[in-house]
């Protein structure tokens, strides 16, 4: 089973590296962009029939820092993954 | 009665020998040193040391991994039975990672790697750490970080200063962190982490020996104890 983790920065921490990024878009002239937020993107391949309760705890315990990121759990479809 | 420190390495850990030779220039007896895979500790620690550098190559986030590995769980107990544990810079992500010490600390705002001697205040000289220090006197000590930038909630940033466990301070603006808290302590006061190095602090040759007195305090509330 391919699943995808989205960790990104919870609402109100300060993102440097977004803002970096943001500043880096403006400076080559792209117009319109009001706010970057960085995140991070792990997929996993998992046995078929790993618990949902595995899942978040492999956020919760490794893949997220609970104090200052937020995760999002999505199971792949196999052309989604392909 | 001989001073029974240990340094801990993980892989890409690159300040644990200056970490054993302040260790050892302070107290006069060498620590012991530790390898991340090993599951159980030494009998009798006095003192643990998590030094700075870049353990797993900060891969994932900086201390995450080094935070699972197998001695942090023996380190973890051993904090929760009083034994006094001190992470700098790496080091201490390494100790938020773990959740034994409050908060996370994320990259510079500058997004610069920082490398300098900045001024920091003692906040908490009470400490085991910091009992050789004046209350409220002003030190000299490096600093060397990419991910050095201090968060937590209000919430958890009142109840540390409210609990005196601020132990350092920045007089300067450095990284972003909040507050400009340099260093803080657990609830029981065993714990330290801080950004700086005191271990780059301790003879006048490394420029400034602000550093020793924090590894003095700490021998001297051995030998009281």
């Amino acid at each position: 089973m391919k699943v995808r983790i989205l960790v990104r920065l919870k609402p109100g921490v300060l993102d440097p590296q977004g803002r970096a990024v943001h500043h880096a878009l403006e400076g080559m002239g792209f117009a319109g962009v009001e706010d970057v937020r960085v995140g991070r993107m792990i997929d996993l391949d998992v046995a078929d029939g790993t618990s949902d309760e595995a899942l978040d705890d492999m956020c919760r315990k490794l893949l997220a820092n609970m104090v200052i990121e937020n995760y999002e759990i999505q199971k792949l479809s196999e052309t989604e993954a392909a | 009665m001989a001073f029974r420190a240990a340094v801990v390495t993980f892989p890409g850990s690159n300040c644990d020998r200056d970490m054993a030779v302040a260790l050892e220039q302070v107290s006069g007896t060498a620590p012991l040193r530790l390898w991340h895979g090993d599951a159980e500790l030494p009998q009798g620690l006095d003192f643990i040391a998590l030094p700075g550098g870049f353990s797993y190559g900060d891969y994932l986030r900086s201390g995450a991994m080094a935070a699972n590995s197998p001695i942090m769980r023996s380190i973890i107990a051993a904090a929760e039975r009083g034994v006094p544990v001190l992470g700098v810079c790496n080091g201490f992500q390494v100790l938020t990672e773990s959740g034994l010490l409050p908060g996370a600390l994320m990259r510079n705002a500058s997004q610069n790697f920082i490398c300098r001697a900045v001024s920091l205040r003692v906040e908490n000289n009470q400490s085991l750490f910091t009992s050789a220090y004046d209350a409220n006197e002003e030190i000299r000590i490096p600093v060397a970080h990419h991910d050095g930038n201090y968060f937590a909630d209000d919430e958890t940033l009142d109840r540390l200063e409210g609990e005196g466990r601020v132990a350092f301070r920045y007089l300067e603006p450095v990284n972003g962190s909040r507050r400009d808290i340099a260093g803080v302590l657990n609830a029981a006061g065993n714990v330290l982490g801080m950004m700086p190095h005191p271990e780059r602090a301790i003879e006048p040759a490394h420029g400034g020996s602000d550093g020793r007195r924090l590894f003095e305090s700490a021998i001297k509330a051995l030998v009281a104890a």
